[in-house]
Formats: structure tokens, C-alpha cells, sequence
């Protein structure tokens, strides 16, 4: 032997080498609290195997022509527009049109969403002239299972507990009227045919299954069975996704995990916490609420910190696009959930598009975009010296 | 039914040889000459032929280990049987030739036909070349067989951008030209092409390999539009070979039975190709770098890109030549693999702000070729990949091992 069979033989020792210890040289994972995918704790292995079937349904599963996309349609998968479940970009943006009367009736057929995308050799819809229309930006989708299991009465507690707010908060529970695929809740509180909904930046919709079934057709243009009608004929065709999918989605939906807050022992995100609460932004951001029963164990009467009441407020006429739906009036939007707020750039390509049309570029903007009934919190705000706004944002940016 | 055919095939292939005195067998290795360019590389391929036969035998197999890992997540030991390809040439009569090249490709349970023509010599500037034709765009197409290569991964640009191993049915015409130290070499052919998958896809991005999935080409094209494919390659013998190629198309279907479906869409591919060697350090470096045009209309998604490019750079430096382990002339290389491809060039139209969709990828690799038809090739890749809204990217890293030899 020469010394190059031992160069040859020391090389492939090496390559044994390598491969034993492979696992080491590959990229490690993000850490837990900054990314905002990923199933809640203590899940079964039956639900998770649910959750990986949902998982597929949301982000791997792309429509095309041949699969039921459009034949107009905002975007081709959730994923796209929910890109690792968190708030999205004005590519992802969508546009919501018109006036709806007292029966939820919107004044042109064709709405209340723009589908403002089409296939090739189709014309996407225009905007009809001179209406008034709102967009609206993906929020985060983590943590929504703990928000489904709000129970309303601590709803209606929260808006009662405004009664007579010193500072103006007022606030109360979208009232809207539900599609018939909707399996109301035994007890649902009601005025007339309208129930409390909480999902969405209107808080227009019943639970993730009714917001999963608006998505599939007003997003995608895809008819189930739940909802059969074509966005582009507005008649009833054949469903274009299963029902197991669909269900195995929303599933997928009721079990991501809570955003998880970060450095929260830092003293600046301490006193930024205490001044948050002092100036009266917790009358709507409330820290936490609580689930009740469920038949996922994992997410059964527990308390989490979405920082939101689920109710619609005034926010003044700077955020008033003169669009609504349910009974929220055109400037009233749901408190956005300030939960994972500081992953924003993450998702959003290193920015932050704040409010539910994005048009807040930081964290300080969307605060002084605040008006209406969060006018006299938003002077606090205003009125704190500049390190102690510094302490706030901090605090924000951890959650 | 596919796999009782490859075993029939297998069988014939094997039969046909266990029958034959192996003393008879002639072993035409490839002609390495510096007559070869890249065009050649569908019949410069090492083959068995049997005493006066004229039909000759050949093929490769590449098989892998894989473990990678993507953020944390690790796909563990992956064994892979990638591909077995057969070819079968055959000179018919003097200058009439046949070549075929039969891929098994396991994981998609899929035998194709990559390439199957019959070629008629003229003259050496002017063949007619007719049946299932490889696309000349780029370099790699053609020079796709596993056993030339040190990586056990297709490059990204070649297989995930450009559509490799793109081949279609049609006919065309090819010829070369020397003089002294220089080559020159065109081909230009008509074949089927593309469809509206490249921009109506699964992959949420515009995507030419998709339209590989359409087996209906070979019999019928999808809009009765060619698709043009042109190269003009140019050698020197001591510096080595460029390569300048073009092909294009209308790809969607834009009418059917008279009635319009939409307007005329254009593809437009151009690419790039270089191979050269240091000859003092013996470094070899092989790249292709391609553009790609598709009209796609303004309507639809952004998502789907109208502009890609992206190519990649093999770097491969001989480390030992020598008799090693027994086999003669082997050699060790230690080689690195660079590459990137952005899928969606261009801008948002909200933002006005780059559109992601970009993925980078860097390999080094140490190869041992016990002899020029067979490398053992042990790889490391290290890949970041972005979104479209150019997020933080996702990191993929880890080893492969693989064999592969032409047989
Ligand atoms: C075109 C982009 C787009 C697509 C595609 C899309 N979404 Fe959304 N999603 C949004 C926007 C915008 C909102 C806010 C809508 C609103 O406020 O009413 C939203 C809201 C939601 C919410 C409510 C979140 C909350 O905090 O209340 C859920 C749940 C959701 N989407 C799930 C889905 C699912 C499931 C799919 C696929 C079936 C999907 N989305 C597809 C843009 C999209
Ligand atoms: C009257 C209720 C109310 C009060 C008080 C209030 N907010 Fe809000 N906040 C809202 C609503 C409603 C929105 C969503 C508005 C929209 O979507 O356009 C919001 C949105 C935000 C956002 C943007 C979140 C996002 O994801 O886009 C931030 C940040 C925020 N609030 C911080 C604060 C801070 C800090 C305070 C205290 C100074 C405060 N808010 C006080 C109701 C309130």
C-alpha cells in the first residue's frame, strides 16, 4: 500500500464520519417563541395526525384551474396569504365593497369581495365606481382556538364592564346573521336571527369553520358543500373541495399554538407593560381571557393573553372607510389581538403593515392611527415622554 | 402493466447479454476526443457492442443516501434509487443511426422514452435529426447522465427552473464545422412544447418542469403552436466550449375548435453555457446560466412570475491521479457546486418592492471516479430559500452519498 491508498481509505473513514454525525450539520430549529406555525402543546397523537392532515389542506394544497381556482379569485392557497401564520403583506390585501342593508344584503351582486384576480382568458371584477369599499390585511392565524372557546357570556361581560368607561370605551359584540351551514352553538346568545361573531377584523364571522368556508369561496373561488355557490356565475355548481379537508383545516386552525411572548423578564418590557395597562389601552387590548369546554383537551379552561375583548369599537373617522358587515358600523373594527405582534416582519417581509388594511408602517403609527373611542387612551399615549413610548413599543415588540 | 414492461426490458437487456460470449463484447468507451462538444453528449456515451452486432448496449444507474435537514426538521436516512437508464444504438445503415435512451425512474413509477431519433448524415454541417428529440437549452439537458457529474443532485436552475430532462417529440436539423483548434456546432429543431401549466400549477410559481407532466405532447400539441429550440456552440479546443441557446413558443392553448379561449401567450428561454479546464491545475469548470420570458397575463397572480433567471457553476479540481486501491487511473476530486435561481424576478405592483421567490444553494463535494465511467460522490449542501415576500430564509443543509456508472 501507498501513502494514496491510505489518502483514499482516510477519506472515505471520513465520510463515515460525516454521515454518523449528520444530524449535527444541519440547521437547527428557530426557537419555539419566534416562529408562529406549529400545533398547541399536548396534543394526541390522533390529533396530531389531524393536524398534519390540516396543515396539508392550508399550505400545501394549491388550487388551479383544473382543481376549482376561480375562475376570478384573490389567491390560489391560505397559505399564500398566510404565509407561517402570520399577518400578511398589500399583495395579499383584499378589497371588501359596498353597503349590505338590514337582511346582510349587499347592494351589488357581486360582492362584498373584489375578485380582483382572474384566470387566463377571464376579466377579473373592477371596483364599481364611487363605492365605498374597506381592504383588509391577513391577521395572524395562531392561537385561534383559544379565541373560538371564548365563552360569549365573558363577552358580554367585557362590553358590559365599558358601561360607563370615564375614558369613552364603549365597544360591543358583533351582531350578524348566519349562513344556514352554520351549526349554532347550544345557548348562543341572539337578537333576532343575529348571533355574536368574533373572527375577522370586523368580527363578522361565527367560528373558524365559517371564516374557513368564506375563504375557500371568496378568496379562492372554490365551492364545498357547505357553501356551493361560484364566485363568477353566483349560481350553485359542485363542491370543489371535500368536506374532510375542510374540516381537517379548520381543525388544523383550532389547535396552532398561542403566540408565545418573549423577554418578558426584560425590565424596559416590564415597565412598558405596567404603562400600557396605566394608560388605559387594556379597556380593549385585554390581556386574558379564558376557554371553556372542549373536546381537544389541550385547549380545555385555559387562560391565554391574546390581548383583545372580541368586541368592535369606534375607532373614529380616520379608520372609518365607510364599509361594513353585521351590525358593526363603518368605523367600528374588532380589537386586533395584539398576540404576536412583534413577528409581524417576519411574515410581512421585514415591515410592519399595521390596522387591518396595513396602513400603519410601525408600531407607533397604528397607535396614533387610533381615534374615536380610544381618543383620550391614544393622548396618554401621545403624552408619555419619549423613553417611556420607547418602554411601550418594547413591550408590544415582545408579544 | 409499466412495470411488467421494464422487467421484460430489463430481461431482454440482461438476457441479451448473459447470452453473449462477454470475450466477443467490445467496450466502445467514449470518445473523449476533442472533437466532442456538448451536442454530442447524447451519443458520446460509453456502450457495449457485441462482435459484428450492429447494435450497441449501455446505460447508467444513480442511487443516493440523503440526509437532510430543513430548519430543525430532519427528513433522516433517506435511501434513493434515482434513475436506471438504457440506451440502445444502433447504425442502420451507413450513415443512418439510432439512438434511444429509456429512463426508469422509480419514485414517480414512471418509464419515459428521454430520447429516441434517428439521425441522417448529409455532411457534416447538415444532418437531419427526427422522433423524440432532447431540447439543446443550456448545456445540461443534453449532458444530463448521472455518471459525469460530482453531485448527486441535478442543479436547481437545470431540473426545478429548466425543465431537464425536457425532451419532445420533432425534427430538425444539426451540424458542426472545424477548423484547426475550432468548433463550431449548431442545431436548431421544431418540436411540442409547453402549456398552460407553466403558470397554472401546484407549484404557486411559474414553473416549466410542469409541464412535463403532460405525456400528451408526444402525440398531440396542446395548441398547434412549435416550439422552436436553436444553439450555436463554439469550441476551442485548448480553452474550451461556449454555448449561446434560444427556445420559444406560444405555450398556452389559445383557441380550441376555432372558438378563442384567450390571447396568443409567449415563453422565451435563452441560455448560456460554458465548459473549460485550467490546463496547468487541471481545474475544470462547467456552468449554464439561463433567462426565461413568459407572457403571463396582467390579471392573474403575481405569484406567478413573468421573468426567472438562474444557473449554476461547477468547480471540479483533481486532486489525485494515480493507481489507487487497485484501479488505474483513478482519480479524487474535490468539487463545489454553485447555484441560484429566482423564480419571480420583478416587483409588487402594491409595494412596488422586490418579489422573493429565491433560492442559493452551495455544495462542496469530494468525488472518487475508480475510472471515468463510474463516481462515488459524497456531497455536503448548504440552501437558503426565500419566499415571495423575501421573509427570513428557510435553511435546508446535509450530506448525500451516491453511486453512479454507466454500465
Ligand atoms: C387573499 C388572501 C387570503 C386567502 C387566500 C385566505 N385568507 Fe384568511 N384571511 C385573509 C384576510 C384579509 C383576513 C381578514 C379578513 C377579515 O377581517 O374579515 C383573513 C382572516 C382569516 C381568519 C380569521 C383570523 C382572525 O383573527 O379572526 C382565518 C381563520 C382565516 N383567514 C383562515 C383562512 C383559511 C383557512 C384559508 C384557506 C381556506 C384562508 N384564510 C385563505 C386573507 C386570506
Ligand atoms: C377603544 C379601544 C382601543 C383602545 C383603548 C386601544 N386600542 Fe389599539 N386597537 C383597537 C382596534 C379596534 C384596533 C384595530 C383597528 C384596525 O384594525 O384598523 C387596534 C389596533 C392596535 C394596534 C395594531 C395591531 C395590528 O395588529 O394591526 C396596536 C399596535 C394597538 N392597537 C395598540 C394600542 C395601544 C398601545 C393602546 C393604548 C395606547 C391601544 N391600542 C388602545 C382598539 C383599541
Amino acid at each position: 500500500m501507498n501513502k494514496n491508498h491510505f489518502a483514499v481509505i482516510g477519506l472515505f473513514l471520513l465520510l463515515i464520519t460525516i454521515i454518523i454525525s449528520c444530524q449535527k450539520l444541519e440547521p437547527s430549529a428557530p426557537a419555539e417563541d419566534s416562529i408562529l406555525d406549529g400545533p398547541v402543546e399536548n396534543l394526541t397523537s390522533a390529533q396530531n395526525i389531524q393536524h398534519l392532515a390540516g396543515d396539508v389542506g392550508f399550505n400545501g394544497q394549491v388550487f388551479t384551474a383544473a382543481t376549482g381556482l376561480g375562475p376570478v379569485f384573490v389567491a390560489t392557497s391560505c397559505g399564500s396569504c398566510h404565509a407561517g401564520d402570520g399577518k400578511g403583506h398589500p399583495f395579499t390585501t383584499l378589497t371588501r365593497f359596498g353597503k349590505n342593508d338590514s337582511l346582510g344584503r349587499n347592494e351589488f351582486d357581486h360582492g362584498p369581495q373584489l375578485q380582483e384576480r382572474a384566470l387566463p382568458g377571464y376579466a377579473p371584477e373592477k371596483l364599481p365606481v364611487g363605492t365605498s369599499f374597506a381592504k383588509f390585511t391577513p391577521p395572524i392565524n395562531s392561537g385561534l382556538g383559544f379565541i373560538e372557546l371564548v365563552s360569549e357570556d365573558d363577552i358580554l361581560a367585557m362590553a358590559a364592564g365599558n358601561f360607563n368607561n370615564p375614558d369613552g370605551v364603549r365597544g360591543h359584540p358583533n351582531w350578524s346573521l348566519l349562513p344556514t351551514y352554520i351549526k349554532i352553538r347550544p345557548g348562543s346568545e341572539n337578537q333576532g336571527n343575529r348571533y355574536i361573531t368574533r373572527f375577522g377584523k370586523k368580527a363578522s364571522t361565527y367560528n373558524l369553520l365559517h371564516q374557513t368556508i368564506l375563504a375557500y369561496n371568496q378568496d379562492m373561488g372554490i365551492a364545498s358543500s357547505f357553501d356551493p355557490s361560484d364566485v363568477f356565475t353566483l349560481l350553485d355548481t359542485d363542491p370543489e373541495i371535500s368536506d374532510k379537508i375542510v374540516r381537517e383545516v379548520v381543525f388544523y386552525l383550532q389547535t396552532l399554538k398561542a403566540p408565545i411572548q418573549r423577554d418578558q423578564h426584560n425590565s424596559d418590557v416590564i415597565t412598558g407593560k405596567d404603562l400600557f395597562v396605566q394608560i388605559g389601552c387594556e379597556s380593549c387590548h385585554k390581556q386574558t381571557l379564558k376557554t371553556g369546554i372542549s373536546p381537544v383537551s389541550a385547549l380545555e379552561n385555559k387562560e391565554f393573553h391574546p390581548y383583545t375583548d372580541l368586541l368592535v369599537h369606534d375607532m373614529g373617522p380616520g379608520l372609518d372607510d365607510g364599509y361594513t358587515e353585521g351590525s358593526a358600523k363603518t368605523s367600528e373594527w374588532r380589537t386586533a389581538p395584539l398576540w404576536g405582534l412583534g413577528l409581524a416582519p417576519k411574515s410581512q417581509g421585514g415591515q410592519f403593515f399595521l390596522l387591518h388594511d396595513g396602513r400603519a408602517r410601525s408600531i407607533d403609527e397604528a397607535i396614533r392611527m387610533h381615534g374615536g373611542e380610544a381618543l383620550v387612551i391614544k393622548n396618554r399615549y401621545n403624552a408619555l415622554q419619549e423613553n417611556e413610548k420607547q418602554k411601550v413599543i418594547k413591550f408590544l415588540n415582545s408579544l | 402493466m409499466k412495470i411488467l414492461i421494464l422487467a421484460t426490458l430489463l430481461f431482454i437487456a440482461f438476457n441479451a447479454q448473459a447470452q453473449i460470449d462477454t470475450t466477443l463484447l467490445r467496450r466502445t468507451t467514449a470518445d473523449t476526443s476533442k472533437r466532442k462538444m456538448n451536442m454530442d453528449a447524447i451519443y458520446n456515451r460509453p456502450m457495449l457492442q457485441s462482435g459484428k452486432l450492429p447494435v450497441s448496449l449501455g446505460g447508467y444507474v444513480e442511487a443516493n443516501y440523503q440526509h437532510l435537514g430543513t430548519d430543525g426538521i430532519s427528513e433522516g436516512h433517506q435511501f434513493q434509487f434515482r434513475r436506471l437508464t438504457l440506451f440502445v444504438a444502433s447504425t442502420i445503415s451507413s450513415r443512418i443511426k439510432f439512438l434511444s435512451e429509456i429512463e426508469f425512474e422509480p419514485a414517480d413509477k414512471e418509464i419515459s422514452v428521454e430520447f429516441a431519433a434517428v439521425d441522417v448524415e448529409f455532411h457534416p454541417l447538415f444532418n437531419l435529426r427526427g422522433g423524440m428529440i432532447v431540447n439543446p437549452i443550456g448545456a445540461f439537458n443534453q449532458n444530463h447522465d448521472g455518471p459525469k457529474w460530482e453531485f448527486t443532485d441535478r442543479p436547481i436552475s437545470a431540473e426545478k427552473m429548466l425543465p431537464a430532462t425536457w425532451s419532445n417529440a420533432g425534427f430538425g436539423v444539426y451540424g458542426k464545422y472545424y477548423q484547426n483548434r475550432w468548433l463550431l456546432g449548431y442545431e436548431l429543431y421544431l418540436t411540442s412544447g409547453f402549456d398552460n401549466t407553466i403558470i397554472e400549477n401546484e407549484f404557486n410559481r411559474t414553473y416549466l418542469p410542469a409541464a412535463k407532466a403532460n405525456a400528451e405532447r408526444f402525440e398531440e400539441s396542446n395548441n398547434g403552436e412549435p416550439l422552436i429550440t436553436a444553439k450555436v456552440a463554439v469550441k476551442n479546443t485548448r480553452f474550451g466550449e461556449i454555448g449561446f441557446s434560444y427556445m420559444g413558443g406560444i405555450y398556452n392553448k389559445y383557441q380550441e375548435d376555432g372558438f378563442k379561449l384567450d390571447d396568443k401567450r409567449r415563453l422565451d428561454v435563452f441560455a448560456l453555457d460554458i465548459n473549460t479546464r485550467i490546463s496547468k491545475t487541471g481545474t475544470a469548470f462547467t456552468g449554464e446560466y439561463a433567462w426565461i420570458f413568459v407572457n403571463v397575463p396582467d390579471t392573474y397572480s403575481q405569484q406567478f412570475g413573468n421573468k426567472q433567471h438562474g444557473g449554476f457553476l461547477d468547480i471540479v479540481q483533481p486532486l489525485l491521479k494515480d493507481n489507487l486501491l487497485g484501479w488505474r487511473n483513478a482519480v479524487l476530486n474535490l468539487a463545489c457546486r454553485l447555484e441560484y435561481v429566482d423564480y419571480n424576478v420583478g416587483r409588487f405592483k402594491e409595494t412596488g418592492e422586490n418579489i422573493g421567490d429565491e433560492i442559493w444553494s452551495i455544495m462542496p463535494a469530494i468525488s472518487f471516479r475508480p475510472n471515468p465511467q463510474t463516481v462515488f460522490r459524497l456531497n455536503y449542501r448548504f440552501q437558503k430559500q426565500r419566499d415571495i415576500f423575501t421573509n427570513p430564509a428557510v435553511n435546508t443543509a446535509g450530506f448525500s452519498f451516491g453511486i453512479s456508472t454507466y454500465f
